[in-house]
């Protein structure tokens, strides 16, 4: 791990999460939308990663793996809510379910 | 004597039993568990009276009600003399009228709701006069206004029954008010709500005929005229004919209304140490039975002719009241509430047998038709008019207008004796118009003459009772109320008195016969037009009351509120409920369900929430 300065590690984890941020409000197709969540999930587990590098601490590495799960489980019920979309709407545009506006 | 709390237990089951059991009785055992329950009591209370002797007096305490400090009003129970004669007459008189009750009732809607507030006027009705304390009597008051209220609207389709029972329960409270000051000042003064404490400390307290005893007295009186439909508080009886006939029987002939001449009994002590107000009761009772006699004359409604008799008769048990003769007034309540429930319960006989028509000009000639009804009207209307010798009117009457001489009241009594010509004319008018003559409609023609136990049996007993048997029932009252200034002087005047009277009654139905019966047409031609005519729709209209009170207080009242209405601080009451109605509309624009949206706004609130962790930290 030397050689990699911690902010090269912090730097590319931001622009991960800014790219999966920007993926998530410009995109309208659902698929989309998951796949960005799926990357800024992963930007902040690489925070975590370079972290406990950095101090050597294995927390961090704790910290990814409950992310993983976490990512997992996300998936799992974006994906059922995905089929629920299509099924009800015939489309994966995320705006079409906006029957509940105030 | 322990089971004294059954005669008001039994009723409050009977109102828990039916206002529970929701469509689960039958129309049958509706009735059965309503009349049963006062049944039940009047039997207790028939125990209690044959076990009762003369002059005892029995306190019961059950709990106490509230504890604070010194004030301790108990829940307690007190049966004397006086309480014993008015819970017999309203557990007695009460079983028989629920059970005519469940003959009128019969194919009605809403029966349960019926019987329950029955059962709960019996059981307030038996507290007020059960209460050993003020704050019980109140309570029972109350209770009963309540339930007047209840029955008088029982046939709430209607709107003016409605307006009738609100008019009734208004005008009560009216004096309830009174009656509710006129304790505080009682509690105040006299540091007891107990009333066999206040009588007897009143005197201690406060000499004859001073201020506060007076203003006291003058307030106990507001509530008793309330509630005994009584000058100037009398205009809501009639209206309360709206009810169903049983409650105008049991309600406002024979009991609650009759509770006004009850508080002034009780509290006794209290009008002797105000001589003013007591005079002022005895001019009250004349003027209202001289009004409300005259009114009955011109009356076309049978049950309203009833009504302002009964005010009229009540008007002569506060005549006895303010000339001290309690015990007159009392066993003229004792009579009345016989023959006058027997009145109405023929009435509704009729009613019922006529397919609900009450008015006289189109019933007549009923007498062969509804013979029991037709002998019920005649006994009662005797006992009402007070035919000498044989009716039980005649001597409760009597002894009033005697009591009202000796005590020196001779104006008082002149009043009295011109009552009693009023009395037997609309008495005997009322009983040719409905049953003699022809028939003037096909209800009439058509009519079909009850039938039954529960039909009967009640007529039957009441009309016993408003002979002269009836007269036998001496209320035990000797040692609770103060002898009464005609007691000990017996003799020739008062032989007198009794034949004055006794022409009074004749004198009105023979002049009532000639008039109604030989000259007929020339009445109605003299009523058709002119001053005459006038005159009689000023009675009809009952001296024009009702007008005045609403030129003079509904209708300023009503233009009050108006003005009200769109006051100014309403307005800036108003600007909160515009803000809150403002913002909702602002912040449901927010909730556009745009997925995306909400990620963004939700990634600027992190975003400004991280600035102001980094610059302010």
């Amino acid at each position: 791990m030397n050689g990699i300065p911690m902010e090269h590690g912090l730097v590319l984890a931001a622009i991960l999460f800014a790219l999966g941020f920007a993926g998530l409000i410009t995109r309208r197709n659902m698929v989309f939308v998951l796949m960005s969540l799926e990357i800024m999930l992963n930007a902040a587990a690489l925070a975590f990663i370079v972290g406990g590098a950095a101090w050597g601490q294995p927390e961090g590495q704790t910290m990814y793996l409950l992310v993983i799960t976490l990512a997992a489980a996300e998936a799992s019920v974006g994906l059922a809510l995905l089929i629920q979309l299509h099924h009800r709407f015939k489309s994966l545009d995320v705006d079409a379910a906006n029957r509940m506006r105030g | 004597m322990s089971l004294l709390p059954l005669t008001f237990l039994l009723p409050l089951v009977g109102t828990l039993i039916l206002a529970l059991a929701r469509g689960t009785l039958t129309a049958r055992a509706i009735a059965v568990v309503g009349v049963a329950s006062v049944g039940l009591a009047a039997l207790v209370t028939a125990w209690l009276a044959w076990n009762f002797q003369v002059g005892e007096v029995f306190d019961m305490t059950l709990w106490t009600w509230l504890s604070v400090g010194d004030f301790q009003p108990t829940i307690g129970l007190r049966l004397d003399g006086l309480s014993l004669t008015m819970l017999s007459i309203i557990t007695g008189i009460g079983f028989l009228i629920h059970l005519f009750a469940a003959w009128y009732m019969r194919g009605e809607h809403g029966l349960r709701r019926f019987y329950a507030y029955m059962n709960l006027f019996v059981f307030s009705m038996t507290l007020l006069v059960l209460g050993d304390n003020v704050l019980l009597l109140f309570l029972g008051w109350e209770g009963v206004g309540l339930c007047s209220y209840l029955l008088i609207g029982y046939y709430y389709q209607t709107s003016a029954n409605g307006w009738a029972a609100f008019k009734a329960f208004i005008v009560t409270r009216l004096g309830d008010v009174f009656l509710a000051i006129g304790l505080f000042l009682l509690f105040n003064a006299l540091g007891t709500l107990n009333i066999a404490e206040i009588l007897t400390r009143a005197p201690e307290v406060w000499s004859e005929g001073g201020l506060e005893v007076q203003l006291a007295a003058l307030l106990l009186l507001g509530g008793a005229l309330g509630k005994s439909a009584q000058l100037p508080l009398h205009t809501w009886l009639a209206d309360a004919m709206a009810g169903p006939t049983p409650v105008s029987a049991l309600i406002h002939a024979a009991t609650m209304v009759t509770a006004g001449v009850y508080l002034v009994a009780r509290l006794y002590g209290i009008f002797e140490l105000a001589p003013v107000v007591l005079y002022l009761i005895g001019v009250i009772g004349a003027l209202t039975l001289l009004m409300a006699g005259f009114a009955a004359l011109a009356q076309t409604d049978i049950k309203r002719i009833l009504a302002y008799s009964t005010m009229s008769q009540i008007g002569y048990m506060f005549l006895a009241l303010g000339v001290g003769a309690y015990d007159a007034a009392i066993f003229h309540l004792m009579t009345h509430a016989f023959f006058k429930a027997l009145l109405f319960l023929s009435a509704g006989s009729v009613i019922i047998s006529c397919h609900h028509e009450q008015d006289m000009r189109r019933l007549g000639g009923l007498w062969r038709r509804l013979p029991l009804a037709y002998a019920g009207f005649v006994i009662g209307g005797a006992a009402l008019s007070a035919l000498p010798l044989i009716t039980a009117g005649f001597y409760s009457k009597d002894e009033i207008l005697w009591e009202t001489w000796a005590a020196g009241n001779g104006g008082l009594m002149l009043a009295g004796l011109v009552g009693a010509v009023l009395t037997s004319l609309y008495t005997l008018r009322l009983i040719i118009g409905t049953f003699h003559g022809e028939m003037k409609s096909d209800n009439a023609r058509h009519a079909k003459a009850g039938r039954g136990l529960a039909h009967g049996l009640p007529l039957l007993v009441l009309a016993i009772l408003s002979t002269f048997l009836g007269a036998w029932i001496q209320p035990p009252l000797a040692g609770v109320l103060p002898a009464s200034p005609g007691a000990e002087a017996e003799g020739i005047v008062r032989s007198v008195v009794e034949i004055l009277a006794a022409t009074a009654s004749l004198g009105g139905l023979g002049l009532a016969a000639w008039l109604f019966l030989s000259r007929r047409r020339w009445l109605a031609e003299r009523v058709a037009g002119g001053w005459e005519a006038r005159l009689w729709r000023f009675w009809y209209h009952a001296w024009g009351f009702d007008i005045v009170y609403d030129r003079l207080l509904v209708r300023p009242y009503l233009g009050l509120v108006h003005v009200l209405r769109n006051d100014i601080i309403d307005r800036l009451m108003l600007v909160a409920g515009w803000t809150a109605w403002l913002s909702h509309r602002g912040l449901s624009h927010t909730q556009s369900g745009k997925l995306r949206l909400y990620a963004v706004s939700m990634a600027m609130g992190i975003t400004v929430i991280l600035i102001v962790l980094v610059l302010g930290g």
